[in-house]
């Protein structure tokens, strides 16, 4: 099994922390991230939103690229990822006359694209590959006493075929929290979409959600909160200075990346680097738990 | 020297149409052995009728063959009118030229050359046809019925009260169903146990009716009115004879058990009465959750029982009667809110379900009729009922409506306003369906009356915050989301068959539709019966319904099952399968395989002797036999090559290659699917030509070679569904050798996809004509069969 890393954009940027952490946990877990060769972005799920095959094609020649290098499959970080990718696989294969012209089209590219590539994203490989008994043994800095929500968000569970664990109630992201020594906690919005794009057109609206998301994961007693996705995180952490205009009573949460926070229980040390991606300042809360 | 008379329907339009009648009788008038042909516009009217009987007499005809509707519809109809004029039933055959011809091909030329071959082919059956006589066994006049709810109640005292005995059974300890757990029905508000109880009662004092509760039907053995079948009884542990319904046994039973009859709310003891009115008036002893009979593990309610009523060394029971027809009324239950993620997925305790409501709100239920939420005891003030849970979502749960919810929403949130008048209700609907008498006017009154609010709108998420129960839903009407926090949430649950219904069906052969609900013969015309012979269905086994539809069916039933009964002696097709004395050595394969335990083995004359009432002529022995000593009456092999020969007569040379496919279809199924093409008017190519089987598992080598050797391009096979069919082991048999055969074939040299099993169900009809033309494409690419080593394959 040849597995494959796909960044996507943001992590190189905005979500470098998201990369780093990732890249260090997944050495001391003895399954180093091996980054594919000549990707391109993946289309954002925003070329999802057309059946316009042009839209697609940034997604394919991924994919393509990924088969001709070897790799069974393609592990990503961003949900955006994972969900744009696994889609558009799915879009074109279902169609015969759909994957005939997308073929045709990319007929530079080395070989016709045939699908052989898995999409998967890392919280899966953690869980059935790795398991969460394997990363427990790991864990040198337990996360103890620390109430962690997860938040999914929705990319990571629509549409339900791709889903990485129950749409309705998944449990694989607290069973994390659970495995680095946390409390996983539940918390009712936490698989409400956080507004997404309307960043950038309706900001009013994401500001709702982002006040919303984060009421919700206080009252249920979470002291911090984990994602998996740049615009989700970009949503509920950089838009709490906006929240905090909007609404006087707000007071911010930190969020973190999974993986920032599975690095920490690893024993890898915090990255003075990541703290400059984080909109609500995460050192006080790791300080003060003695994390760092 | 056959004289054979043929009579083409127009059916108004409906086959002149698209089919050239007059055209297809001249020709079909030139054909051996015809000695009559005519064309008229409706057969079945009584001009038409008259018009067979007129010919039989004046022409002295041997053989009737009218070409019109499938025979389902009117075989009876012409097979009676040829009787009539003196003329053997079984020589009166249907050609299907209207479902599985002139509704399903546009192209006028193409559908009248196909409507001659199938006449052509159904004259060369009926060329070879025997005379036959259906076989009469006298009928048993007692009655089963399956379920004691007011379904199974109703039909059992409908029976009863015309004389006949019935065997009424039920697996719960008490009779009565779900109504019985009822708090009041609407539209009436009647109280549902005050309605029903008296029917109990009637039922447990009448002596043409023997109850078996606790019990099941464990099997039905022999045919239309003659049922051998075998109850199971649990071992009655409490004699109810003796029993005196005092109660010492339960307050010594340290057992607790969620209790049914409370809908999970609260418990009951391992020895119990599910409540005071039950009949039987007895405790029960439930074996599966008691410590244990032995003294050692338990044994205290025997103690303290003073009347002795309770021994422990019983066993369970097989009675075996014998009855004429059977009514089957299992039932419903609830779809499991467990399956429902959105809702919680049945985790939260003050998520209830309709029942479970209804237990509430009963007067001396496990609140004592005050409304309190299950977790806390705490007061209900604020209430939500969600509609269509489950129902009306073919994307993850029950494609169809529930019937009844809309209804008993609009009465529980009525009933609960009642009792929490400062209380508020909130009802979730996607749409309002009352259409029943009196319903829409009672839905409206208690809406204006409680002012109960209704938001029309599916509820997307429930979850728990603090301990209100939030839920999340879209108002469709004002375009904006609404959040609620409610202290009870009532869904409002799709109905299923009730739990055990899939495998009773299995076991009984019993065809099942939609969401397992058991199939009716007909869905508009023969509503309370099965198409297998003898068995009757009513109530909410075959689908949702309320009450007053429930008695309805149940009469309907009885009284079908009455007019059975109503004949001292009950006939029975005669067209079963026979045996070639010349042939036969009785080596006793066909006996060893036959799945209704029709053949028997006479030792002394060394033959295999077949049972006329048994035999259903499936005719799976057919193939078993080594010597081909087994055919099946008026459908010989001989009758099938010359009904394949006529189907493949070349006719004129056209310009692209239009191949040919012979179709065996099964009756049950296929046949079925392929009419309803027909009714639905699904075009398909005219490439295929159908032969109707009774059962695949009649077909061997010799019928699929036939075909492709003589002329066919491709051999398809369809059976309905294993799981559906009633021939189950029959199917799976069938492709062992299909296969086997195709293995065969490839060996020789000729492409193995030419032959094709597939199988359909009645109502798959799409299905079955989208693949015609996917095989007809295949074979037209393939192209025509050049050559193969056939002498390989003798």
């Amino acid at each position: 099994m040849k597995s494959g890393y796909f960044p996507g954009c943001t992590l190189k940027t905005n979500a470098k922390n998201f990369e780093d952490s990732a890249m260090q946990v997944m050495e001391v877990l003895g399954q180093p991230l091996e980054e594919m060769e000549n990707w391109l972005c993946c289309g954002t799920v925003f070329s999802m939103t057309t059946d316009d095959l042009m839209l697609q094609l940034s997604s394919i020649r991924n994919l393509l690229r990924a088969e001709n290098q070897g790799y069974d499959e393609l592990i990503t970080l961003c949900s955006m990822c994972y969900n744009t990718l696994k889609r558009a696989k799915e879009f074109i294969l279902n169609d015969e006359e759909n994957l005939r012209k997308v073929n045709d089209f990319m007929y530079k590219e080395e070989s016709k694209f045939k699908g052989t590539t898995d999409v998967v994203h890392l919280l899966s490989i953690l869980k059935d590959r790795i398991t969460f008994d394997k990363i427990k043994n790991k864990v040198t800095k337990p996360l103890t006493d620390l109430k962690i929500g997860a938040y999914y968000g929705c990319l990571l569970l629509r549409p339900k075929e791709l889903a990485i664990d129950d749409y309705e109630d998944p449990s694989v992201m607290e069973e994390l929290v659970d495995t680095l020594g946390g409390e996983g906690i539940v918390f009712p919005y936490r698989l409400e979409c956080c507004g997404a794009y309307q960043t950038v057109i309706e900001k009013d609206v994401t500001i709702k959600r982002t006040f919303e998301i984060i009421n919700s994961a206080r009252n249920a007693g979470c002291e911090a909160l984990i994602t998996s996705c740049p615009l989700c995180t970009f949503n509920l952490d950089q838009r709490q200075k906006e929240t905090s205009e909007e609404f006087l009573e707000f007071s911010t949460m930190p969020i973190f990346y999974f993986t920032e926070l599975m690095a920490l229980a690893l024993g890898i040390k915090w990255n003075k680097d990541w703290t400059k991606l984080h909109y609500v300042n995460p050192e006080p809360f790791l300080k003060e738990n003695g994390l760092i | 020297m056959n004289k054979i008379g043929v009579f083409v329907c127009h059916c108004g339009d409906n086959i002149a149409g698209t089919v050239d009648v007059e055209r297809v009788a001249k020709e079909i008038a030139k054909y051996d052995g015809v000695a009559h042909s005519v064309d008229y516009t409706f057969m079945c009217s009584e001009p038409g009728q008259k018009m067979i009987k007129d010919a039989i007499t004046e022409k002295k005809l041997d053989g009737v063959i009218v070409a019109s509707c499938t025979p389902t519809m009117h075989e009876g109809t012409f097979r009676k009118a040829a009787a009539s004029a003196g003329l053997n039933p079984y020589q009166c055959e249907i050609a299907n030229i209207r479902e599985q011809c002139s509704w399903v091909h546009s192209d006028k030329e193409k559908g009248t050359q196909k409507a001659i071959l199938i006449i052509k082919s159904m004259i060369e059956k009926l060329k070879m046809n025997e005379s036959l006589y259906p076989v009469s066994m006298p009928t048993n006049k007692n009655v089963l019925v399956i379920g004691a709810g007011i379904a199974g109640i109703q039909a059992a005292l409908d029976i009863a009260e015309a004389g006949h005995k019935v065997f009424l059974v039920e697996k719960r300890p008490y009779i009565g169903g779900h109504m019985i757990q009822l708090s009041v029905t609407f539209p009436t508000l009647d109280c549902s146990q005050c309605i029903l109880t008296p029917k109990m009662v009637q039922v447990d004092q009448d002596e043409n009716i023997e109850l078996f509760v606790n019990s099941e039907v464990e099997s039905i053995d022999g045919a239309v009115g003659n049922f051998k079948i075998k109850i199971k009884r649990k071992a009655q542990y409490i004699n109810p004879d003796i029993c005196t319904g005092c109660g010492d046994c339960v307050d010594t039973c340290p057992v607790l058990v969620p209790d049914e009859y409370e809908e999970g709310l609260s418990y009951r003891k391992a020895v119990y009465m599910s409540f005071p009115q039950v009949i039987p008036y007895t405790y029960t002893l439930d074996i599966d959750n008691c410590l244990g009979l032995d003294p050692i593990a338990c044994g205290k309610c025997k103690d303290a029982c003073k009347e002795n009523a309770i021994n422990y060394d019983l066993r369970d029971e097989i009675i075996e009667k014998t009855v004429g027809a059977v009514i089957v009324a299992t039932g419903y239950d609830q779809y499991p809110m467990e399956n429902i993620g959105e809702y919680g997925y049945g985790k939260y305790p003050d998520v209830v379900s309709g029942l479970q409501f209804e237990r509430l709100i009963f007067a001396v239920g496990p609140s004592g009729g005050k409304m309190l939420r299950p977790s806390d005891g705490k007061p209900v003030k604020e209430i939500a009922f969600i509609q269509c849970a489950g129902s009306r979502d073919p994307e993850r749960h029950l494609s169809h409506c529930s019937k009844i919810c809309c209804m008993y929403t609009a009465k529980q949130a009525k009933l609960f306003k009642t009792k929490v008048p400062d209380g508020q209700a909130y009802i979730y609907y996607i749409d309002i369906r009352a259409a029943g008498k009196d319903y829409e006017e009672f839905l409206q009154k208690a809406q204006s009356d409680q002012r109960l609010i209704y938001i029309r709108g599916k509820v997307s998420r429930i979850y728990k915050e603090n301990d209100k129960m939030a839920i999340s839903a879209f108002d469709t009407l004002s375009g904006k989301k609404i959040d609620a926090k409610v202290d009870m949430v009532v869904l409002a649950l799709g109905l299923v068959p009730s739990f055990g219904t899939a495998e009773l069906a299995r076991k009984f052969n019993l065809s099942v539709g939609t969401s397992g609900f058991l199939s009716e013969a007909h869905p508009k015309l023969r509503p309370v019966e099965s198409v297998n012979s003898g068995f009757f269905l009513a109530g909410t086994c075959l689908g949702p319904k309320d009450i007053p539809e429930t008695v309805a069916q149940a009469s309907g039933a009885a009284s079908k099952a009455l007019s059975l009964l109503a004949h001292d002696s009950v006939e029975k097709s005669p067209i079963i399968v026979q045996v070639d004395a010349e042939k036969c050595d009785g080596c006793g394969k066909c006996a060893e395989e036959c799945i209704f335990d029709a053949i028997t083995i006479d030792t002394i004359q060394n033959i295999a002797v077949i049972d006329e009432m048994k035999c259903k002529g499936c005719a799976y022995c057919i193939p078993e036999c080594p010597h081909g000593a087994i055919e099946q009456k008026n459908l010989s092999d001989l009758q099938i090559y010359n009904m394949i020969n006529a189907i493949l007569t070349k006719g004129k040379k056209t310009e692209t290659f239009e191949p040919k496919i012979i179709c065996f279809l099964s009756e049950i199924g296929p046949y079925q699917a392929a009419d309803l093409a027909g009714t639905g008017r699904m075009e398909y190519r005219p490439n295929a030509f159908i032969i109707k089987v009774l059962s695949i598992s009649m077909l061997n080598e010799n019928h699929i070679l036939y075909a492709l050797k003589h002329g066919a391009d491709g051999v398809l096979i369809s059976g309905s569904h294993p799981g559906e069919s009633p021939y189950p082991g029959a199917c799976l048999k069938a492709k062992e050798r299909i296969d086997l055969i195709k293995s065969k074939v490839k060996n020789a040299g000729l492409d193995p996809n030419r032959i094709r099993l597939e199988w359909y169900a009645g109502r798959q009809a799409k299905g079955l004509a989208t693949y015609v033309d996917n095989f007809v494409e295949y074979l037209k690419m393939t192209g025509p069969v050049v050559s193969a080593n056939w002498k390989s394959l003798n």
